[in-house]
């Protein structure tokens, strides 16, 4: 089973369940934020998206550090919504434990778990777990291969570094052979891009910043190895930060604290000079922070989708940063009215196509 | 004119990355002949090449290196102990790299780097014509943020080196790619253009960059 199919459109919803300031400036216990994103995936689903994708973090003011838990509690919430992770930093995971969770998330919705895998941007999880950064690259590719065998080939024989040999493994509860769908996300390396076309996996491109051009040529990489390593043509897809309002000035003003505040935290850490207005406004006039009112944010959509070859889009509202009702209410516009107007722009019904 | 060495057509790049990709494909465009080397075997580097830097020729890291001009290293920097220092003897060397824990891991000889991790990179593969630039901008900004000369929102870069001929030679380049270029007449400058510095991806002007770094550099004077 393939799914998304590729050509298949699908829109999701991400989050990094954010702790933010309730309307007295203090902050909303983590306890709250939870039940609260449990509200915004049941909103998703009733905007009528595709699905729901929760990060991973260890860090002061971020309540996602067990996505697995918070999805089972919104697959009995919900019907349809597909529950995923965005991303699933697997490098400092035990591919069984994660094996063991998503089988279980897929048994409790009825087959709605997927996730996205990568090696992560932020860094904690590594002492956290007790892994050593020297070894980023090698974890990935190690866990990577082995919780691909646990999805595609039990019972499993595999041995490596990093955890005990496996021999004649079978674990519960079974999945069968592909039923999960695993993303590989990346943000931009071209040996990620090649990897996930060695493994066979569909793509997500992580966007932050910058123009989206930038990931036109690691798409078409991406497909042309997926071809010479002999594995058939799998989906594209984005997945971008936005805020969506009555007017693109609504949206734009409303945004730029949240967003220049979260990077200019960000930027002491990483070595990052200040987050300036500039760049703010380059990003969403290039489409990669979608911001604005629902038709813009709908054309530029279409348009990024057009220009990468992309046909998942995985939108996290509000920055995930802004309150609970912020959140909910760019879903809602995100669900309601833009995705069908970039369904419309990107496939137009079967008379719009005659005509052209 | 500058004159002391000749102007560089051939520029080979170390590193098949994000970084190393967008810097080949902004001096194809800038009409600079490009080789690519990846940590083995070309093959793995071709595909690359072809789909994301257009017009850039994959070689072994050896061949490339024989012929440039140029060498530029864009890898990451726990992999330099990978690098055969012999390749890089005598060639004027561009270090665009920037340490990275995420990504590196602590490693202490750039964690105490109180000169800047060039001078480290300098030290450890023996070299003595390295010139620091490229690294205080994204990779995903190196592109977009070009400009012709004389554009009113041209940006700059700052390029460090103790050689002036190399660094003026490297300073053509940078000009030519679409910035307004620097001198730093200094490689341990370096440091002031690494991550954690004023300039480190801020998109700064020319004027930025001088105003910014002159009253650093006379302190260290």
């Amino acid at each position: 089973m393939s799914d998304p199919r590729p050509g298949a459109l699908h829109f999701g919803i991400g989050t990094f369940a954010f702790q933010y300031d309730d309307a007295h400036g203090d902050p909303v216990p983590g306890s709250q934020v939870l039940r609260d994103v449990v509200e915004e995936a049941v909103a998703a689903e009733q905007a009528g998206l595709d699905s729901f994708g929760i990060a991973e973090h260890y860090r002061r003011g971020m309540m996602d550090s067990a996505a697995p838990v918070v999805l089972a509690a919104i697959a009995s919430r919900t019907q349809t919504l597909r529950l995923g992770t965005a991303v699933t930093v697997l490098s400092t995971q035990d591919p069984v434990r994660v094996y063991n969770e998503f089988a279980t998330l897929d048994a409790v919705s009825a087959g709605r778990a997927q996730m996205i895998v990568g090696r992560g941007s932020a860094i904690e999880s590594f002492p956290l777990f007790g892994f050593d950064l020297a070894d980023y690259e090698a974890l990935f590719d190690e866990k990577l291969d082995l919780l691909m065998r646990l999805l595609r080939d039990q019972p499993v024989t595999w041995a490596g570094r990093f955890r005990p040999p496996l021999t004649d493994q079978v674990l519960e509860p079974p999945v069968a052979a592909g039923a999960i769908p695993v993303w590989a996300g990346v943000g931009g390396s071209p040996q990620s891009v090649i990897r996930a076309a060695r493994f066979g996996l569909p793509l997500m491109f992580g966007v932050i910043g910058g123009p989206l051009s930038r990931f036109v040529g690691l798409s078409r990489l991406f497909r042309q190895a997926a071809a010479e390593f002999g594995q058939v043509e799998q989906p594209v897809g984005i997945h971008a930060h936005g805020y969506l309002a009555d007017t693109d000035e609504e949206a734009i003003e409303a945004f730029w604290p949240v967003w220049s505040g979260m990077m200019n935290a960000e930027a002491p850490k990483r070595g990052w000079a200040p987050y300036r207005r500039d760049r703010f406004d380059a990003d969403i006039a290039a489409g990669s922070l979608l911001v604005g009112s629902a038709e813009t944010v709908a054309h530029r959509l279409a348009t990024g989708m057009q220009l990468v070859g992309a046909t998942r889009f995985d939108f996290v509202a509000a920055g995930s940063r802004m309150a609970h009702a912020d959140k909910l209410d760019s879903i809602r516009r995100f669900g309601t009215e833009v995705v069908p107007r970039v369904r419309a722009l990107l496939d137009p019904s079967p008379t719009e196509r005659a005509a052209r | 004119m500058t004159g002391g060495i000749d102007p560089i057509r051939r520029v080979s790049i170390l590193g098949a990355g994000r970084v190393g990709t967008a810097l080949a494909r902004t001096l194809v465009d800038a009409g600079y002949q490009v080789t690519l080397a990846g940590s083995g075997d070309p093959e793995a580097v071709e595909m690359i090449a072809a789909f994301t830097a257009p017009g850039a020729r994959a070689r072994w890291a050896r061949d490339a290196t024989s012929d440039a001009d140029l060498v530029v290293l864009a890898l990451p920097l726990h992999r330099l102990p990978s690098l055969d220092p012999t390749i890089l003897a005598d060639r004027v060397v561009v270090d665009a790299m920037n340490y990275w824990p995420p990504v590196d891991g602590i490693i202490a000889r750039f964690e105490g780097a109180r000169h800047g991790t060039s001078i480290e990179v300098r030290d450890v593969l023996g070299l003595d014509r390295l010139v620091k630039t490229f690294n205080h901008t994204g990779y995903h900004d190196l592109e977009p943020d070009r400009r012709e000369r004389g554009h009113p929102d041209r940006l700059g870069m700052a390029v460090a080196g103790d050689d002036a001929d190399d660094v003026a030679a490297v300073v053509e380049v940078v000009e030519r790619i679409g910035y307004d270029a620097v001198a730093l007449q200094r490689l341990e400058f370096g440091r002031l253009i690494q991550p954690g510095g004023a300039i480190f991806g801020a998109r700064p002007t020319a004027d930025d960059i001088r105003r910014t770094l002159r009253p650093l550099i006379q302190r260290a004077a």
